[in-house]
C-alpha cells in the first residue's frame, strides 16, 4: 500500500461526522461588525498604513506622477522598476520620470541586478483593506511579483475607491475564489522583524520603506 | 461561562463539603467557614462520610480510582440543599469534572449533573447567592488576594472574592503583579517538578509580599498551603490565611444584610 | 555549511533541563520579560471579551468543520493543487518527508536550500537529512537564522531565538559571520542578516517553506510572516518545496479570513503581518518571476494516530499561534529547550506524543500545574488542560477495550504511583476508613516526615492539624449539648 493510501485509510478509519458549514456564521460574524462608512474607508486605510509605518501621499488622479517625481527626488531614488505594459507604466514613461527601468525580461538572466542595483519599484494594487491597512497586489505578467519584495523601496498606487472594509469584503466582492493569480499578496508595511530580542527592525528582508500614493478625487488635498 | 444565579434562593440549610486538605490541615478554616454560614442564620450539614473531590487522581489520570472516591461523595447529599464548598479547586471538581467523570454511566451521571447545578464555592455563595453586606471589624487592614487558577477559570472566583473584600471598608486589597499567575501547586505537579513548583510558589510569594500587605489570603486549600509553606520556610514573617478565617476574624453583619 | 549539534532529547532528560534554567536567574529574567511583553501585545488586541469569545468560538467552529471532513479536503486540495501545476508528496514519517525533499533537490542537482520558517521542517529534523546528503539547508527567518547560526534549535515556535540577547547575537555574529565586527546595535544586526541572506536567496536553486493554511477549493497555500524571507523562498529559486502537516487544510479561503486575524494577533499581537503569501501554482508561461518547479509534502507524523480519537483530534485544531506557550507559567520559568521536542509548551505537550509516542514524551503532559491560561488564550479553543489528563491517563494505563493503543501506551506507568492511587481510592473510598486514618494522622503527626519528596525543598513540611475539622465539629456539638 502506498503512503497516501495509508494514510487515507488511517484517516477513514476514524469515525469522524461532517460538523455543519461555517460559512453562515462567517458571514454573519463579518456582518455584525461595526462598518466603516465607506467615505471613510481610504481615510482609515490610510491612518492604519501609516501606523504601520508607510508613508502615505493622498493625490489627485492626475497627479499623481508628479509626487511620485517628488518621492523619487526626495528619497534619491537612481533606478526605480516599473512595469512598462501597464497603464501606469505607460503613464510613467510618458512623463519622463528618470531613473526608470522597465521589468521587461525574464528575472532569471537579471537576478543579482534586481538585487544590488535597483533601489525602488512602483506597482498598482488591486485595492486595499481600511481595517488593517492593507495593500491587496496581484502580481502577473506585467508587473511580476519580484517588485514589491526586492527593491529597498516599495511605491505602491492605491485607488482611493478600491479600499474595502475588511480581507473578507474583498475575498467576496472582487471573487478571489474564482481565480487567484499564481501568488496574491497582502502587504502591510515595509518589511520587519522582532526576532532580536522583541526590539522592532525594519527592513528586514523584504522593502525598507513602503511608499503609498493614495489616489483620490480631484479635489482632494 | 456565568453561572444563572436567578433561581436560587435564599437557603435554611447547606451541605458543608470541607474538602480533604481543609478537614486535616487547615480544620480552623473550615470550622470559620460554618460560623460564617451559621451567622447568616443558616442551618450546616457536614456529611460525616465525606473524604475527598478525587481530583488529585482525576488529574493525574487515574480516573478509575477518582470514580470510586467520586462515586462516595455523589451520596451525601440527599436534599436538595447547596453544597458548600471552601476551596475553589475542589468545588470545581465537583461542579465541572464529576458530569465528566460519570459521562458513561447514566444514572450516576444525572446525580452528577443535578449536584453540579448546586455546589458552591464559598465567596461565590456569599456574594452571588446570600448577597451578602458584610462590613469590616477591628483595625484596618491591608491584603493581597491569590485565586486558584482553575476556580478562577472555570467559576470566576477571583471575582466574587474580590467583591467580599472590596466591601468591607477598613479592609485594603492590594494587587499583585501577575495576580491571575498559578501558583505551582498543580496537585501533584509539585512533587513530580519540584523545581519548576518552587519557583513558581517563589515568583508567587515574591509578588504577595511586595504588595506591602499584611497577609495574603487564599480560598483554595492547596494554593494556601504550597505558598503559604514556602513563606513560612522563608522564615520572613509574612504569611497567609485562609479567606474564611480572615472573614470571620474581620468582618460583621451590617444592616444592609438579609434577616 | 552549519550542523546542529543539539538533538532534541525528550522526556528522560526535561527535569535536569528544567531545573538548570530554573537556576538561571539571567534566563529566567529574560523569559519572563519576553512573555510579559508578548502577553501584553496580545491583550491589547482584544479589548472585548464578547467579542473575542466570539471569534474564538468560529475559529474553533471552523477548525472542528475542517477536521471532520479532513480526507476529503485533502484529496480536494491535493486535484486542485495538481491542477495548478503544483506536485503533491504524501510522507508518514520524518524519513519519507526528508528523502522525498532531498530526491527533488537530487534532481535539481541543489547544493543549497534557503528556507523560510517551517516547524514541520524542524519536526523532521530536515536540515541533518540534508546536511547528511551534502545539501546546505540555510534558515532565512532572523530567528531562525540566529539559532542556526549557533548550533542551537528554536525555544519557541514564533519567536525562535527568544532565549538569546542582542549582545549574545552580536558575538555570535561577530564569531561566525566573515568581515563582521561586533555591534549589539539592532537595527546593524538585522542588516549584517539581510545582506548575508540575500546572497543566499540569489544562488538557492531550492527554496523551502511552511504552510499556515492550505486551501482546498482553490489549492491555494497562504504563509504568514513579517520579514519577506518567506516570499523571498517561495519566489526567487526555480523550485519551491512547501512542507506542511497533513491538519492544515481549510475548505475555502474564506475560512481563512478567521483564522488569519486571530493568528496574528494571538502570535505577536499585530492585527496583520506583514505580509500574507497566497500562492496559486509555480510561474505560468509568460510570468517573469516565480518558481518553476513547484511541490507540497504533506506529513503525517503521528496526526493520523490524534485524528483517530474524537477528543485527541481536537490536537489538530491548532494554528501554531504560540499563544499557549507566552501565558503558560511553565513555559516562562524553563523556556523552549527544556521541553526537548520541537514543539514547546502547552501545544507540545499534547502535539509531540503522537509525534514521538509516549515512551519518549509521557513526562511532558505531567509537566503542568492544569492552570488553564493555555485553554483560555487559545484562539481555537483547544481544551489544552482535559488534553493533558487525557495523555496521563494514556502514559499510565494500558489502553481501554475496543481502543487502539497510542505509540508508547502505557510508558509512564510506575508501579508505585499505580499502588499509590490505588491506595488513595482504597482510602477516600470508605468513609470510615478514611476517619480512622484522619484520627490516627492527626494523633500521630509527631510522627510526620520532616523531609518529604520535592515538597520540602522549598516549603515547610506538610502537617496534619492537632484535630481534624470533623473532631473539631464533635467537640463543638458536645460543648453545646
Amino acid at each position: 500500500m502506498s503512503t497516501r493510501e495509508n494514510i487515507f485509510r488511517k484517516l477513514r478509519a476514524a469515525s469522524a461526522t461532517t460538523l455543519p458549514s461555517p460559512d453562515a456564521a462567517i458571514a454573519a460574524h463579518y456582518a455584525s461588525l461595526p462598518r466603516t462608512a465607506k467615505d471613510r474607508l481610504a481615510q482609515e486605510f490610510a491612518e492604519k498604513i501609516a501606523a504601520w509605518h508607510a508613508e502615505v501621499h493622498a493625490v489627485p488622479r492626475k497627479a499623481w506622477v508628479e509626487k511620485l517625481k517628488e518621492v523619487v527626488a526626495a528619497k534619491g531614488i537612481a533606478t526605480l522598476l516599473y512595469a512598462p505594459a501597464t497603464a501606469h507604466g505607460q503613464a510613467l514613461a510618458a512623463a519622463g520620470v528618470s531613473g526608470l527601468k522597465p521589468y521587461d525580461k525574464p528575472i532569471d538572466g537579471w537576478k543579482q541586478e534586481l538585487f544590488e542595483n535597483v533601489d525602488a519599484a512602483i506597482t498598482r494594487t488591486r485595492g486595499a483593506i481600511a481595517e488593517t491597512g492593507t495593500l491587496i497586489v496581484w502580481p502577473d505578467a506585467d508587473e511580476p511579483r519580484l517588485m514589491s519584495l526586492v527593491p529597498p523601496i516599495h511605491v505602491a498606487l492605491v485607488d482611493a475607491d478600491a479600499v474595502v472594509p475588511t480581507l473578507y469584503d474583498a475575498i467576496v466582492q472582487q471573487g478571489w475564489s474564482a481565480g487567484l493569480p499564481t501568488n496574491a499578496l497582502l502587504i502591510t508595511g515595509p518589511s520587519k522583524t522582532a526576532d532580536i530580542q522583541q526590539t522592532l527592525a525594519y527592513g528586514a528582508h523584504g522593502p525598507k520603506e513602503l511608499v503609498v500614493l493614495l489616489l483620490t478625487g480631484e479635489d482632494a488635498q | 461561562m456565568e453561572r444563572d444565579y436567578s433561581a436560587a434562593g435564599r437557603p435554611g440549610d447547606v451541605y458543608f463539603f470541607a474538602t480533604c486538605l481543609v478537614d486535616l490541615f487547615c480544620p480552623e478554616a473550615g470550622l470559620d467557614a460554618i460560623q460564617l454560614l451559621e451567622r447568616e442564620g443558616i442551618r450546616v450539614h457536614f456529611p460525616e462520610d465525606q473524604t475527598c473531590c478525587g481530583q488529585p487522581a482525576y488529574t493525574s489520570g487515574y480516573a478509575d480510582e477518582a470514580r470510586q472516591v467520586a462515586r462516595v461523595q455523589l451520596g451525601l447529599f440527599p436534599n436538595d440543599w447547596p453544597v458548600i464548598v471552601p476551596s475553589g479547586s475542589c468545588a470545581g471538581m465537583m461542579r465541572h469534572h464529576y458530569p465528566k467523570l460519570f459521562a458513561e454511566e447514566p444514572a450516576l451521571r444525572a446525580q452528577a449533573e443535578a449536584l453540579s447545578e448546586r455546589v458552591f464555592e464559598l465567596t461565590e455563595f456569599f456574594v452571588k447567592v446570600l448577597k451578602v453586606n458584610w462590613k469590616g471589624s477591628g483595625r484596618p487592614t491591608k491584603v493581597a488576594l491569590h485565586t486558584s487558577c482553575s476556580a478562577r477559570r472555570e467559576m470566576g472566583t477571583h471575582l466574587h472574592a474580590r467583591e467580599l473584600l472590596g466591601r468591607l471598608g477598613n479592609v485594603e486589597l492590594l494587587n499583585h503583579s501577575h495576580e491571575s499567575e498559578c501558583c505551582g501547586f498543580g496537585g501533584t505537579f509539585a512533587v513530580r517538578q519540584p523545581d519548576i513548583s518552587a519557583a513558581m510558589a517563589g515568583d508567587k510569594a515574591d509578588a504577595l509580599k511586595e504588595t506591602g500587605a499584611d497577609a495574603f489570603l487564599s480560598a483554595d486549600g492547596g494554593c494556601l498551603m504550597n505558598i503559604d509553606g514556602t513563606l513560612a520556610k522563608r522564615r520572613d514573617g509574612f504569611r497567609g490565611q485562609h479567606l474564611a478565617s480572615f472573614l470571620w476574624r474581620n468582618t460583621e453583619r451590617s444592616e444592609g444584610d438579609a434577616a | 555549511m552549519t550542523t546542529h549539534h543539539v538533538q532534541f532529547v525528550p522526556g528522560s532528560e526535561f527535569k535536569r533541563r528544567a531545573a538548570a534554567v530554573v537556576a538561571d536567574p539571567f534566563l529566567r529574567k529574560s523569559f519572563r520579560g519576553a512573555m510579559d511583553f508578548l502577553m501584553m501585545k496580545r491583550a491589547a488586541q482584544f479589548p472585548d471579551p464578547e467579542l473575542l469569545e466570539r471569534q474564538r468560538t468560529l475559529a474553533e467552529h471552523i477548525r472542528r468543520y475542517s477536521l471532520s471532513r479532513l480526507p476529503e479536503l485533502l484529496e480536494r486540495l491535493e486535484a486542485n493543487l495538481q491542477k495548478n501545476g503544483v506536485q503533491v508528496h504524501w510522507a508518514e514519517t520524518p524519513d519519507e518527508a526528508n528523502a522525498i525533499i532531498l530526491d527533488i533537490c537530487r534532481r535539481h542537482d541543489a547544493k543549497l536550500m534557503v528556507k523560510g520558517k517551517s516547524m514541520v521542517s524542524e519536526e523532521v529534523e530536515l536540515n541533518h537529512a540534508m546536511a547528511a546528503a551534502g545539501v546546505d539547508a540555510l534558515e532565512s527567518d532572523m530567528g531562525e537564522y540566529i539559532v542556526q547560526l549557533a548550533g542551537e534549535k528554536p525555544s519557541h515556535i514564533i519567536m525562535p531565538a527568544i532565549h538569546k540577547t542582542k549582545q549574545q547575537i552580536a558575538e555570535l555574529f561577530a564569531e561566525k559571520v566573515p568581515g563582521v565586527a561586533y555591534t549589539d546595535d539592532v537595527d546593524a544586526l538585522i542588516q549584517i542578516g539581510r545582506q548575508v541572506l540575500r546572497r543566499k536567496f540569489m544562488e538557492a536553486e531550492v527554496g523551502l517553506s511552511g504552510v499556515n493554511f492550505a486551501v482546498a477549493e482553490t489549492g491555494t497555500l497562504c504563509l504568514v510572516e513579517n520579514e519577506g524571507n518567506g516570499r523571498m523562498c517561495t519566489t526567487v529559486p526555480d523550485v519551491h518545496i512547501a512542507i506542511t502537516g497533513i491538519e492544515k487544510v481549510v475548505e475555502k479561503l474564506e475560512h481563512v479570513v478567521p483564522l488569519f486575524g486571530l493568528l496574528t494577533r494571538s502570535a505577536t499581537g499585530q492585527a496583520i503581518s506583514t505580509y500574507f503569501n497566497v500562492i496559486t501554482g509555480p510561474r505560468k508561461p509568460g510570468e517573469k518571476d516565480g518558481p518553476r518547479e513547484m511541490h507540497l509534502v504533506l506529513v503525517d507524523n503521528g496526526r493520523s494516530q490524534a485524528y483517530a480519537d474524537e477528543q485527541l483530534r481536537q490536537t489538530l485544531q491548532c494554528i501554531r499561534c504560540g499563544a499557549c506557550m507566552n501565558h503558560c507559567p511553565v513555559y516562562t520559568r524553563i523556556g523552549g529547550h527544556a521541553y526537548g521536542t520541537t514543539y514547546p509548551g502547552p501545544i507540545g505537550k499534547i502535539v509531540s506524543p503522537h509525534m514521538l509516542g509516549l515512551g519518549a514524551t509521557h513526562v511532558l503532559p505531567g509537566a503542568s500545574t492544569l492552570c488553564g491560561a493555555c485553554g483560555e488564550v487559545c484562539p481555537v479553543k483547544i481544551p489544552i488542560p482535559d488534553l493533558l489528563i487525557r495523555l496521563r491517563e494514556e502514559a499510565t494505563h494500558e489502553a481501554k477495550p475496543g481502543h487502539a493503543p497510542l505509540a508508547g501506551q502505557g510508558a509512564g506507568k510506575t508501579a508505585l504511583a499505580a499502588l499509590a492511587f490505588k491506595g488513595f481510592a482504597f482510602l477516600y473510598g470508605r468513609p470510615a476508613l478514611y476517619r480512622a486514618f484522619a484520627w490516627a494522622a492527626t494523633r500521630f503527626r509527631f510522627l510526620t516526615p520532616g523531609s518529604q519528596a520535592g515538597w520540602t525543598k522549598s516549603r515547610t513540611p506538610l502537617k496534619p492539624a492537632a484535630k481534624s475539622l470533623r473532631e473539631l465539629l464533635a467537640e463543638r456539638r458536645n460543648a453545646r449539648n
